[in-house]
């Protein structure tokens, strides 16, 4: 398979047969990767792949457990992020590493301000000026990085980089956040780097970018590379097939969802300002899946339905149109949602099991008075339905794992008896036996005759429990895919635009 | 069966864990709560080794019914800080309240005369205008979304001048004959307990049951350990914040009417740095000053850890009663870096 260019010259930064565990679980499997000076090396690969573990090695923000990171031949002499900085390797990452309250020139020079006792303004602002001339950036050394939009701050970030001299420049999807005029600007920036003999690792979702900058492409999947080509030995198609490529796990319960009447209906659904027009519908006893890349609007249409963001649109349950507003009215109306994000939107970590448990639900706990007996009940059952495994039952929630987390999470929704549970990133950060279990629970839902809906990234996962699935692309439904129809490689393509026979799907990059 | 919890699958124990108790160590509190009293206990030692009087009753229903003031408010501001806000007006709205209730009884005089009904016109007027300040302040920050310390900072400023402007500089003076009627709400009492201690003691105590055993306190400590999940989990979060404000004013005009029989008057320095003493008996308690956990009779015990430190510098005549305010300063900079010793543990 390997049919990467050779080249005369040594990598500049190279991993050699670098292995990863975090605890018990490896998540990469000896990994054999090259950065060479004056090329773009695209790192592609399903979400939870390895890639981003990868970046951070090779930043020096994680030791590998087993393996190499060489640099210029010889190991790689840092520890830290600062260490390899100092030494030209620069990663900037999705979230930028700006001060938004100071300039472009302040955060240019942060830890390494000119001048002895007083500040050097000058020459900071003159060195950044050459800088910004030769991103041919038109941005003032003097603006505040909160006024500028995002695609100045990403050239911000590149020219922070320049000044610390990057040999080595690790990109963690810039172009996620930027309109496709400003990929074009960071498209000529990173030509000009690599003319300039920087070596450059380029990751992004959107495989148009692969095949236009990458001279070389590695395809990761679940911690491995399974595939290694050079300019233009892979098309999209192809690359989409190998960061796929695999059968699915029977970790998954067997179909055997019998949907009934349409529970839920949506129709004309926007959030501002993402989501738009979104219709659908959900019946009684099945699994909806939807899927989409991170920052496509899932969450958003979630939070939206369940009154967490103001929305416009109709929902109606049972035919009867509802108004939801607020958490509150959605669990008046039978639905509940299960954030992405535990730890900061599901869970107080600083609280014991009951009185996470109960939250949502406290009133039937008692009024005035909060009935301990009963919470402890049900705290109780919650242990023994969902298989909660907690050393002590008055720890903080905060020191359970994330999956006997997921589960409380899980069990804490369902205490609410909701008829549509909308479930986003069901199996986040959990290890592959809770995640059956959380499988199984929510296969489970579906054959009591609940409708739930699946937001999941995890492709497979996505696929290995819906009965139908919606894409979504840039705020809106790219796709629907049922029964045949429903294969990994046709929800692939809608995720990417690269398909061109799907129903629905009218937008391209 | 409480050490069994290592062998086996935890969930075992877990399941048939209703009658199961958590071991005696995890029952008690822990040091951290454990401190505020016993340097109360201290105090209450130190007091007595140093002048025979400390624990006569006249002397304890002084400090008791002087704590009673700062102690209900510091109650309502247990809940404040506890939901993650803060209220720096409370002072300025004693002051305030006082002045309103004093001038709302005299003109009420002429028409009503002295009488019952007139301390009770003075009471609700007191009670309606802490409620009126406590919602303004709670919805300035739940609506207008603006920084609690910012929002109190103003109001703080704005009650003070306030009422400084209706004493035109001076004191605003309750009239005689009233004064003569109304001074029994503080200076009398039931079964010998002086009615400042009765009411601050009923306060105290469904303040406690408030936090621990309904869900208006819950909701406190879900939304200030953390709002958003608290929103994600149907919590009517700027409802119950606007209630904490409204509360705290209320509590307010409660203390305003158990102070007023005191002075029968009210001036520009009534109520001066109350705020601080309240904020700083609920901080000694135990409650976390950023919200997420609040201890209703840890603040009971700051103020009277506070109101012990200004008795005793008065009667043993050890240290100049000036320099009470340093002691309590310490005291309170050493009660923050006690929780954070513990919470960083």
């Amino acid at each position: 398979m390997s049919t990467a260019p050779e080249r005369a010259a040594a990598p500049v930064l190279e991993l050699v047969d670098v292995r990863k565990s975090f605890g018990p679980i490896e998540i990469l499997h000896g990994i054999d990767f090259a950065l060479h000076a004056g090329e773009v090396h695209a790192l592609i690969g399903e979400n939870g792949a390895g890639k981003s573990t990868i970046m951070k090695i090779l930043g020096g923000f994680l030791a590998p457990s087993s393996g190499a990171v060489r640099l210029d031949g010889a190991p790689a002499p840092y520890t830290t992020g600062a260490q390899a900085e100092a030494l030209g390797v620069v990663v900037i990452h999705q979230e930028f590493n700006l001060a938004p309250d100071l300039t472009v020139s302040e955060n240019i020079w942060l830890g390494r301000e000119l001048g002895g006792l007083f500040l050097d303004h000058r020459a900071m602002r003159t060195g950044t000026q050459a800088l910004l001339d030769e991103l041919d950036s038109p941005i003032r050394p003097e603006a505040r990085i909160r006024d500028l939009p995002v695609s100045d701050r990403q050239m911000v970030e590149i020219a922070k980089a320049l000044a610390r001299k990057a040999r080595v420049l690790v990109m963690d999807e810039p172009s996620a956040v930027l309109t496709h005029k400003e990929v074009e600007v960071l498209f000529r920036q990173i030509e000009r780097l690599r003319a300039q003999g920087v070596a450059l690792l380029y990751t992004s979702h959107r495989l148009e970018e692969i095949t236009r900058l990458a001279d070389r492409v590695t395809v990761l999947r679940d911690g491995a590379v399974v595939r290694k080509a050079g300019r233009g030995e892979l098309t999209e198609d192809g690359m989409a097939t190998a960061m796929v490529g695999r059968k699915l796990e029977d970790i998954y319960p067997p179909k055997r969802h019998h949907a009934g009447a349409v529970a839920l209906e949506v129709r004309g659904f926007s959030v501002p300002p993402l989501v738009k027009d979104i219709s659908f519908t959900l019946r009684r006893g099945e699994v909806l899946g939807i899927s989409g890349l991170v920052g496509s609007g899932r969450t958003e249409l979630a939070e939206g339905l369940v009154g967490l963001r103001p929305a416009s649109g109709e929902i109606l349950r049972h035919g009867v149109p509802v108004k939801v507003g607020s958490v509150r009215e959605a669990a008046a109306c039978g639905m509940a949602y299960l954030t992405e994000d535990r730890k900061e939107h599901g869970l107080l970590l600083d609280k014991n099991l009951a009185v996470n448990l109960t939250l949502s639900t406290l009133a039937r706990f008692g009024t005035p008075f909060i009935d301990a007996g009963r919470e402890e009940a049900a705290l109780t059952r919650a242990i023994g339905d969902f298989d909660i495994r907690a050393p002590r039952r008055d720890m903080k929630v905060g020191n359970l794992s994330g999956g006997n987390q997921q589960k409380l999470l899980l069990a804490k929704t369902m205490l609410g008896d909701p008829e549509v549970v909308i479930i986003d990133e069901p199996t986040r950060g959990i290890d592959v036996g809770t995640k059956s279990q959380i499988y199984a629970f929510i296969d489970a839902l579906a054959a009591e005759g609940r409708s739930v809906i699946v937001i999941s990234s995890d492709m497979p996962e996505i696929l290995g429990l819906s009965d139908r699935v919606l894409v979504m692309r840039h705020g809106r439904i790219a796709g629907e895919l049922e029964g045949e129809r429903l294969t990994e490689n046709a929800v692939v393509r809608l995720v990417m635009g690269t398909n061109e026979q799907a129903s629905g799907s009218a937008s391209h990059v | 069966m409480s050490d069994s919890t290592r062998s086996d699958p935890a969930r075992a124990d877990l399941a048939r864990a209703d009658t199961a108790r958590p071991s005696l160590a995890a029952r008690l509190p822990g040091l951290s709560a454990l401190g505020p009293l016993l340097a109360l206990i201290l105090l209450v030692a130190l007091g007595a080794y140093l002048n025979e009087n400390f624990l006569s009753a006249g002397n304890v229903t002084n400090v008791l019914a002087r704590s009673a003031f700062i102690g209900m408010i510091a109650v309502g501001m247990t809940f404040v800080i506890t939901s993650g806000g803060l209220d720096l007006s409370v002072g300025s709205m004693a002051a305030f309240i006082a002045g309103v209730m004093i001038l709302a009884m005299n003109a009420l005089l002429p028409s009503m005369g002295v009488g019952v009904p007139l301390i009770l016109a003075g009471m609700g007027i007191a009670l309606g205008a802490g409620l009126l300040a406590g919602l303004g302040n709670g919805l300035l920050v739940t609506k207008a979304r603006i920084e609690p310390f910012i929002v109190t900072l103003g109001t703080m400023g704005i009650f003070r001048s306030l009422v400084t402007w209706l004493a035109d500089g001076g004191t605003i003076s309750l009239d005689f004959g009233v004064r003569q009627l109304y001074r029994p709400v503080y200076y009398s009492g039931l079964f010998g307990i002086a009615w400042p201690i009765l009411v601050f003691a009923v306060v105290a105590i469904a303040g406690q049951i408030a936090m621990r055993h309904t869900r208006f306190g819950r909701y406190c400590e879900a939304i200030g350990s953390n709002d958003k999940v608290a929103l994600y989990s149907a919590v009517n979060v700027e409802r119950i914040r606007l209630m904490t404000y409204v509360l705290l004013g209320l509590l307010v005009g409660l203390a305003t009417i158990m102070y007023v029989p005191r002075l029968g008057s009210a001036s520009g320095s009534t109520g001066m740095l109350w705020e601080l003493e309240a904020i700083a008996a609920v901080i000694i308690g135990g409650t976390a000053l950023k919200g997420g956990y609040g201890r209703v009779w840890g603040t009971v015990i700051g103020v009277l850890i506070l109101s012990l430190i200004d008795n005793i510098l008065i009667l043993a005549d050890l240290v100049s009663p000036y320099l009470n305010g340093t002691i309590q300063g310490v005291i309170i900079v050493l009660a923050v870096v006690l929780q954070r010793s513990k919470s960083s543990a």
